[in-house]
Formats: C-alpha cells, sequence, structure tokens
C-alpha cells in the first residue's frame, strides 16, 4: 500500500511534459532511441531529463483554456454592455470590473490604462485555474487516462512555471514603469541610495553595494514571493486533496468536503492576493518619491 | 518541479490576455457603466426639476382659480345689478304705458260725454220746443225764440 500511495501521489503530482530527448536515450519502458526526438515524456524522469526547452501541456494547456472562458465570456458582456437595464451575464461582469476598479482606484493614483484590465485579467484568470482545483482529483484525470494521456494535471496554478510565468511578466511591467516614470537614473539612484544615505560623497560610494544588495532582494523577492506564495497555495491544497483520495472511499466525503468548503476561500484570497500585490507594486513602481 | 517553457509559453498568453482584455473587453464596460451613472445623475435631476415644475404648476392653478372665482363673482354682482335696472325700467315703462291708457281713456270718455251732452242738449232743445208748440198750439217762429232756446239749451 505505502508504495502505490506514493506512486498515486507522485503519478498525480506530474506534468504532462511534451519535450526533446537526446538521441542515444535509454526511455522508461528499456528501448533506446536512435536520434534526438520530441515526444511526451513517459515518467517523471523522462520529464527531468527533457531540461529546460519542454513544455508542460497539461498545465499551459487549461490555463490557456480558462484564460480563453474569461475572455470569452466578459468579452461577450462587452459587446452587449449597455447603460439601460442590464441582464444578468452583464450585472456579473460589471461586478467584477467595478470591484477591480475600486481595489485599482484605492491603491493606485496615477493615471495607467493597463493597471485595471491587468488586475482584472490576473484575478479572474488565477481564480478560474485555482477553481480547478474544486474539480475531484481523479475525475479529469482518469477521463485523460481513457483518451490516452499518461498525466494530467488539471490546476495550472499548481504548477510553478505557469505563477512564475505570471509573477515575473508582472516583474517586466514593474521594470518596464519605473524605467519610464523615473527614467534610468532616477530607478539606479532608488536602488542605490536608499535606505541608507549620507551627505558625504565618499560614504555615499561606499553605502552604494549594501543600499544594491538591499534593495535588490526587495526587488527580485517581488516576482519570487508572488508566485511561490500562489504555487505554494494551491499546491499544498491539492495535495491535502490527494491524501484524502487515498482514503477508503466511504471516509473521503467526510474530509474533502470540509476542505473544500474551506478551500473555496483559499482560492479566492490567492487570486485575490495576487491581484492585490499586482497593483501594489506597480503603483510602487510609479511612485517617484522613495 | 521542472523549471521550462511553459513559464514562457504562460508569459506570453499573459501578455496577449490582457492587451485582449485592454482593447476589448475594459473599455466598452467602463463605458457602460460611466454613461448609466450619467443617465442615473441625469434622471435624478431631472425628477427634481419635474417636482419643482409640479409645484410652481400647482401654485399658477391655485392662482387662476382664484382670478377665476373673483371674476365670476364680479359678474354676477354686475348681472344681477343689470337685471335690477332692467326691472326697474320696464317697471317704468309699464307705469308710463298705463298713465298714458288712462289719459287716453279719460279723454276718450270725456269726449264721448261731451257728444253725448251735446247730443241730449240738442235733443232737449227739439224736445222743448215741440213741447212748447204742443202746449201753446202755434208754432214757434224759430227764428224769433231762437235766442231764448239757445240759452235755455245752454242752461241743460
Amino acid at each position: 500500500m505505502a508504495g502505490s500511495a506514493s506512486e498515486y501521489i507522485k503519478h498525480h503530482l506530474q506534468n504532462l511534459t511534451y519535450g526533446e530527448l537526446p538521441a542515444g536515450y535509454e526511455r522508461a519502458d528499456g528501448t533506446v532511441i536512435e536520434q534526438a526526438t520530441w515526444t511526451l515524456a513517459h515518467n517523471a524522469q523522462e520529464a527531468s531529463d527533457m531540461g529546460f526547452w519542454a513544455l508542460h501541456v497539461d498545465s499551459l494547456g487549461w490555463s490557456v483554456a480558462l484564460g480563453l472562458i474569461f475572455l470569452i465570456i466578459f468579452r461577450m458582456a462587452a459587446k452587449r454592455a449597455t447603460s439601460d437595464q442590464p441582464g444578468g451575464l452583464q450585472n456579473f461582469v460589471e461586478v467584477m470590473v467595478e470591484f477591480v476598479d475600486n481595489s485599482v482606484k484605492e491603491t493606485f493614483h496615477g493615471k495607467n490604462k493597463v493597471i485595471a484590465p491587468l488586475a482584472l485579467t490576473i484575478f479572474c484568470w488565477v481564480f478560474m485555474m485555482n477553481l480547478m482545483d474544486l474539480i475531484p482529483v481523479d475525475f479529469l484525470p482518469q477521463l485523460f487516462h481513457l483518451m490516452g494521456a499518461d498525466y494530467m494535471k488539471v490546476v495550472p496554478t499548481t504548477d510553478v512555471n505557469i505563477t512564475l510565468g505570471m509573477s515575473l511578466s508582472v516583474f517586466a511591467l514593474i521594470i518596464y514603469y519605473s524605467l519610464k516614470v523615473k527614467g534610468v537614473g532616477g530607478f539606479v539612484g532608488e536602488l542605490t541610495l536608499h535606505p541608507f544615505s549620507s551627505d558625504n560623497l565618499i560614504l555615499k560610494i561606499i553605502l552604494i553595494p549594501v543600499n544594491l544588495l538591499l534593495e535588490g532582494v526587495s526587488l527580485i523577492a517581488k516576482p519570487i514571493s508572488l508566485a511561490l506564495r500562489l504555487f505554494g497555495n494551491l499546491y499544498a491544497g491539492e495535495l491535502i486533496f490527494i491524501l484524502i483520495a487515498l482514503l477508503p472511499l466511504w471516509a473521503q466525503w467526510a474530509l474533502s468536503v470540509p476542505w473544500a468548503i474551506f478551500h473555496i476561500l483559499v482560492i479566492t484570497l490567492q487570486a485575490f492576493i495576487f491581484m492585490m500585490l499586482t497593483i501594489v507594486y506597480l503603483s510602487m513602481a510609479h511612485e517617484d518619491s522613495h | 518541479m521542472n523549471i521550462n517553457l511553459t513559464m514562457i509559453g504562460q508569459a506570453i498568453a499573459f501578455f496577449i490576455f490582457v492587451v485582449f482584455c485592454m482593447k476589448y473587453v475594459w473599455p466598452p464596460i467602463m463605458a457602460a457603466l460611466q454613461e448609466r451613472q450619467k443617465k442615473i445623475a441625469d434622471g435624478l435631476a431631472a425628477s427634481d426639476r419635474a417636482a419643482r415644475d409640479l409645484e410652481l404648476a400647482q401654485e399658477k392653478s391655485a392662482q387662476e382659480l382664484r382670478e377665476a372665482k373673483q371674476q365670476a363673482a364680479a359678474l354676477i354682482e354686475q348681472a344681477n345689478k343689470r337685471a335690477n335696472q332692467i326691472v326697474e325700467a320696464s317697471k317704468d315703462d309699464a307705469r308710463r304705458e298705463g298713465e298714458k291708457l288712462i289719459e287716453q281713456a279719460k279723454a276718450e270718455i270725456e269726449q264721448e260725454r261731451n257728444q253725448a251732452r251735446d247730443a241730449l242738449r240738442a235733443e232737449v232743445a227739439a224736445f222743448a220746443v215741440s213741447g212748447a208748440e204742443k202746449i201753446l198750439e202755434t208754432s214757434v217762429d224759430a227764428s224769433k225764440h231762437n235766442e231764448m232756446l239757445e240759452k235755455l239749451a245752454a242752461e241743460l
């Protein structure tokens, strides 16, 4: 039981990976491929041997599909948006838009056309990706197993690539707006002349490495913490669902239902935190007065 | 826990979705929201204005009602006065007419009485003459006694 249980868990935590295996590689079933081939990995070892140039087909597929669902629904509402009496869909979309708009206005006081739609996309998209966590852990993997896929991880936010992809995009925006608003000199100054500064020029120069270290770490920490917070929460939640799924059938609901109900809070909260922190970081990038 | 190309794929998808959202989702919804806000504000202002208009109209109608009442009262008074005048005038007319009729009647009576008296007088004179003739058995010379007869007739 112990072996099969750990295999079950590992199987559930393995992404469906598409990548290139080098020539002469011995595959899981013992066959040796003669030349480099692009293929789906058959086990975790193969997936990790594919290195950087591999794709998690399941994470990316689900994430793009969910993003498209979000955009299609909101685009439909936007197309039919009327200032007269709104319908049900428009009401819902307007609630979301106003909620995000208020969150942005409370935190960010400058003028920027990107931040509000960015925040809306982040919130809805991350929420939907998190929501996949509430689908019982074996439903979709089993379904895809019947269709021939060995692995299927349906919650994109339990893949650190997905969260890093988003947080690094946000990081790029932070850098971009920092440079745009403060200029190269201003941004470099912010990184090197604070928090320790002195009127004495020599002392000032001596303090530059210290400041650069401190500010650099806090700058780099932003995208990393953003990504790992979301990933960690969802990964842990998913892991607990998997552990609960190991219990005998009659006991599962007693644990999975309360955990799922609690998880609704986590899902929403993590999506909100990701959005809020993005807004905060970007509004910090816009502020000149350091 | 492999870091791989998925990260970049996700970043590209993220970028495309955000741009799409920024171009095709956010502006129409915000425009609709702002337009509705404006509509509601306009509606409230219009209802305020309408309430004020209503108040003014009520005041005006009350004022006009009052004026109409005053006019009606004045008209009635005038009509009463005129009616009295007409009654008085017709009374006067009637009285004058009556008096005229009485006068006429009186004159006619007088005239007829005079005529009757004249006739009677002539008849009495003739009767007296014939009576006297019978008494005297002679004819009375009318020319001789005419003067006397006329005196007699005048006395009757």
